[in-house]
C-alpha cells in the first residue's frame, strides 16, 4: 500500500533487524498493531479542538528518515556532561544505548534499556509501557512512536528504595532529517524516591524529528522528580508526550524546559489516581526566532484530596509563538480537590504571539480550582533600575527573563538541581 | 565656569519637564571629585526628579541646560552608558527583580564594564563581594536572594550601598538613602558611604532630613526649591534648616532667584 505523504515512510525500518534480535517476539506484534493504528488514524485537521491554533504544516513528517548509527560515539559520550554527582547515567544516540555508567544504585533498582526490560521483566514492562492512551491530540504520533521504537530507558525503583543522587539520561540525535523516538519509562514502588533528568540534544545544527514519550508511574507515598531539558537544534521538530500516574499520597514534580527546536508539541497528562496524590507540572519556555511551542495539558483528578499545581512560564521574543491549552478535570469522586493552573507569557516583541486556553470541568463538590493566564511586557522600572547599574538594555531584558524562569525553578526542592538547571538557562540566555 | 569643571559633576542651568509640566527650572550645581554635597528641600522641590534626570530616566525631558561628567555632556546618553561612564544612582525606592540574585545582578553590572570577550574572574569577584557585604553587615546568604525581593527598607538601602561599593563610581547620587531607616540602619549605611569617600569620588546626597548629615558630613549644603538651587552653604546650613525650617530660606532667597555658588 502507499503510505500517506505526511508520514515518515521509512522511519524505523532500518531498525527492524535489530528489533528482531533485541526485543522479544511479542513486542514485534505489538509494534505491527501500532503501525496499523498509526496508518489508520487521520492527520490532525484544522477543526480538531486539540490542534486549535496549531501549525499543521509542521506535522508533515514526510521528509524525515530513519536515523543511522552515529559517526562518533566517544565524542557524544564525552559531550554528555551534566550534573557532576550522579547515581547513574545512560547515553542514547540515534536510539541506541551507547553508554551506561553506574556510580551507585541501591540494590533492587533496575536501570535498563527498554528492550532488556521487555525481555527480562515482561510483566512490569507490559503493565506500565504506554499503558494509557495519548488523549491530548497526538494519538497518531504516539502510535508511530510505539511502532518504530528501538530503545529507551527503563527505571524501576522498588518499594521503599530511595535514590539520593539523580539519574541522568541523554538522548542524542544526529543526521540531516534523522528521526529518533526517545522513551523514558519510570516506575516507582511504594515509598520509593528518585530524580531523573532527560537531556534531549542535537549533535549538530541539523533538521531532525523526535517523538519522545515518557511514562511516569508514581506509587503510593512515592516521590518522583522528573526534568526534561530539551535542547534540540533550532531546526528540529519534536513531540514530547508525557503521561504521569500518581497513586495515594504520591508526589510527582515534573519540569519540561524547551530551549531549542523550530516546532515543539508538548502534551502532559497527569492522572491523580490516589487519595491525596499530588502532581506538580512545570515548564520553562524561552521562545525566539520563529520557534513555535504548542503545549496541551490535562490535570485529571480521580480521587479525593489530591492536588495538582501547574506553572508554565513562556518568554516570547522575535516572531515566536506559543500555544497553551490546559484542562483541569475533577471527576465525580474527587472531592476536596485542590487544583491550580497558571500560565504566564512575558512578551518581548510585538511580533510574538501567545495563545492561552485554560479550561475547567468540575463534576465533584467542595473543590478548589484556580486557573489563569496572564500576558505582560517587561517592567520599564525594572529595566531602568538595571540600566542605571550599567547593564545594557538587551542584557537587562535577559536577566529579567532569567528571573522570570527562576520563579519556576524555585518549585524544585533540590537546590543543586535548581542551580544546575539555572546554569543551563544562563548559558542559553547568554548570561 | 567652575575651576573643577574637568573633574566634576556639573549641572548647568538645567530645565526639565515631565509631559508639559516643568520640574527643573534652571538648576546649576557643581560637585567636584573628592567632595560630598547635600541637597535639602521640601517634598515636591524636585530633588528626586533631579536624581532621575541625571541618571537618564526616560519619563523626563530636558528642555535646556546640560549635565557634564568630567567636562563631557551625558545628556542624550542612555542610562546604562551614563552608568558605565561612572555615574551611580542609589534609588530612593530600589526595584525588586524577581528571580535575579544579587550576586548575578552585580556580576552582570561589572561584566558590562569589561571589554567585549573579557570575562569577570569569579573567585576575585566573590572575595570582593563578601568583603563588601561584611563591611555593610549584609548577611552572606543574601547573595542568593532575589534583588530587593522581600527586603526590609534597611536591607534595600544597604544593598544599594553594596552595589555602589562594588561598582566604584566616580560620582554617586544618593536619593533619600535615609528614608525608611531606623537609627541602627542609618549608622550602617552612613558608615558604608563614609568608607567610600575619598579623592576619587564626588557624591551628591539628597535628603529631606538633616539627621543623615550628622553621619555623612557634607562639604556643602544646597537648598532646593521649585526646581532650582536657591541657597548654598556649609554643613551648618543643614543645622539651621533643621532648627528653623525652610520658610526663611525660601523667603530670603526663593523669589530673588539667587543662584548657588
Amino acid at each position: 500500500m502507499s503510505i500517506t505523504t505526511t508520514s515518515p515512510a521509512e522511519i524505523g525500518n532500518s531498525g527492524n533487524s535489530s528489533n528482531s534480535t533485541n526485543w522479544p517476539e511479542w513486542f514485534s506484534k505489538d509494534q505491527n498493531e501500532a503501525w496499523e493504528l498509526f496508518q489508520s488514524l487521520p492527520q490532525p485537521k484544522r477543526n480538531d479542538e486539540p490542534w486549535r491554533f496549531a501549525n499543521l504544516k509542521a506535522l508533515d513528517l514526510s521528509e524525515f528518515q530513519p536515523a543511522k548509527p552515529v559517526e562518533d560515539k566517544a565524542v557524544l559520550i564525552a559531550r554528555s556532561s551534566g550534573l557532576a554527582d550522579l547515581a547513574a547515567k545512560l547515553v542514547f544516540a540515534n536510539d541506541a544505548l551507547i553508554h551506561r555508567e553506574v556510580a551507585g544504585l541501591p540494590a533492587g533498582v533496575l536501570l535498563l534499556s527498554l528492550e532488556q526490560a521487555a525481555t527480562e521483566h515482561e510483566e512490569l514492562f507490559r503493565k506500565h509501557f504506554m499503558s494509557t492512551e495519548a488523549r491530548l491530540g497526538s494519538k497518531k504520533f504516539a502510535a508511530l512512536h510505539r511502532a518504530r521504537l528501538r530503545s529507551g530507558a527503563f527505571v524501576h525503583v522498588p518499594r521503599g528504595v530511595v535514590i539520593e543522587r539523580p539519574i541522568e539520561i541523554w538522548h542524542w540525535v544526529e543526521g540531516e532529517n534523522a528521526t529518533i523516538l526517545p522513551h523514558t519509562l519510570i516506575v516507582l514502588g511504594e515509598g520509593a524516591s528518585v530524580t531523573v533528568i532527560d537531556r534531549f540534544v542535537s549533535s549538530r545544527d541539523e533538521r531532525s524529528l523526535a517523538i519522545a514519550v515518557n511514562d511516569l508511574t508514581v506509587g503510593t507515598n512515592a516521590k518522583l522528580h522528573y526534568v526534561g531539558v530539551q535542547e534540540w537544534s533550532d531546526k528540529a521538530t519534536a513531540f514530547h508526550l508525557n503521561t504521569t500516574e500518581v497513586e495515594k499520597e504520591g508526589v510527582s514534580t515534573a519540569l519540561q524546559m524547551n530551549l531549542g527546536g523550530a516546532y515543539i508539541r508538548g502534551e502532559s497528562d497527569s492522572h491523580l489516581l490516589g487519595e491525596g496524590s499530588r502532581s506538580v507540572m512545570l515548564s520553562i519556555n524561552p521562545a525566539n526566532g520563529t520557534r513555535e511551542i504548542d503545549q496541551r495539558t490535562f490535570q485529571d483528578h480521580f480521587s479525593p484530596r489530591a492536588t495538582s499545581d501547574l506553572l508554565y512560564h513562556n518568554a516570547l521574543a522575535d516572531s515566536s509563538k506559543t500555544i497553551f491549552a490546559g484542562l483541569i478535570k475533577v471527576e465525580e469522586a474527587a472531592h476536596e480537590t485542590d487544583a491550580y493552573q497558571k500560565v504566564r507569557n512575558l512578551m518581548l516583541s510585538d511580533e510574538a504571539e501567545a495563545n492561552s486556553m485554560p479550561g475547567l470541568e468540575i463534576l465533584a463538590d467542595n473543590v478548589r480550582c484556580t486557573h489563569g493566564a496572564t500576558s505582560g511586557e517587561l517592567n520599564e522600572d525594572e529595566l531602568f533600575y538595571m540600566m542605571a547599574r550599567g547593564i545594557a538594555p538587551k542584557q537587562a531584558a535577559q536577566l529579567i527573563v532569567r528571573g522570570f524562569f527562576g520563579a519556576v525553578l524555585e518549585h524544585l526542592e533540590n537546590r543543586d538541581l535548581q542551580d544546575h538547571l539555572g546554569e543551563i538557562l544562563d548559558h542559553k540566555l547568554n548570561l | 565656569m567652575s575651576a573643577h569643571s574637568s573633574s566634576s559633576l556639573s549641572i548647568r542651568d538645567l530645565h526639565a519637564s515631565i509631559g508639559d509640566k516643568p520640574i527643573l527650572k534652571g538648576l546649576t550645581l557643581d560637585i567636584p571629585k573628592g567632595e560630598v554635597h547635600a541637597i535639602m528641600g521640601k517634598n515636591g522641590a524636585g530633588k528626586s526628579t533631579l536624581a532621575k534626570i541625571m541618571a537618564g530616566h526616560p519619563d523626563y525631558t530636558v528642555t535646556s541646560g546640560d549635565v557634564l561628567l568630567d567636562g563631557e555632556s551625558i545628556l542624550g546618553l542612555e542610562p546604562d552608558v551614563r552608568a558605565r561612564l561612572g555615574l551611580f544612582l542609589a534609588f530612593q525606592y530600589p526595584m525588586e527583580i524577581p528571580g535575579v540574585t544579587i550576586a548575578n545582578f552585580i556580576r552582570a553590572a561589572l561584566q558590562a564594564r569589561l571589554p567585549e570577550g573579557e570575562e569577570l574572574e569569579a573567585t576575585d569577584y566573590y572575595a570582593k563581594l563578601y568583603a563588601k557585604m561584611d563591611a555593610l553587615s549584609v548577611p552572606r546568604n543574601f547573595t542568593s536572594r532575589s534583588v530587593n525581593e522581600g527586603f526590609s527598607g534597611g536591607e534595600k538601602k544597604r544593598c544599594e550601598i553594596l552595589q555602589m561599593a562594588m561598582l566604584e563610581p566616580s560620582y554617586a547620587v544618593l536619593d533619600e538613602t535615609d528614608s525608611g531607616l531606623d537609627i541602627d540602619a542609618l549608622k550602617i549605611v552612613s558608615a558604608g558611604v563614609n568608607a567610600l569617600r575619598g579623592p576619587n569620588i564626588g557624591m551628591l546626597v539628597i535628603t529631606h532630613y538633616q539627621r543623615l548629615l550628622d553621619y555623612i558630613v557634607p562639604d556643602k549644603v544646597h537648598v532646593m526649591s521649585e526646581g532650582r538651587i536657591i541657597h548654598s552653604g556649609d554643613k551648618d546650613l543643614a543645622l539651621k534648616l533643621e532648627a528653623q525650617g525652610y520658610d526663611w530660606v525660601e523667603k530670603e532667597f526663593g523669589e530673588s532667584g539667587t543662584k548657588a555658588a
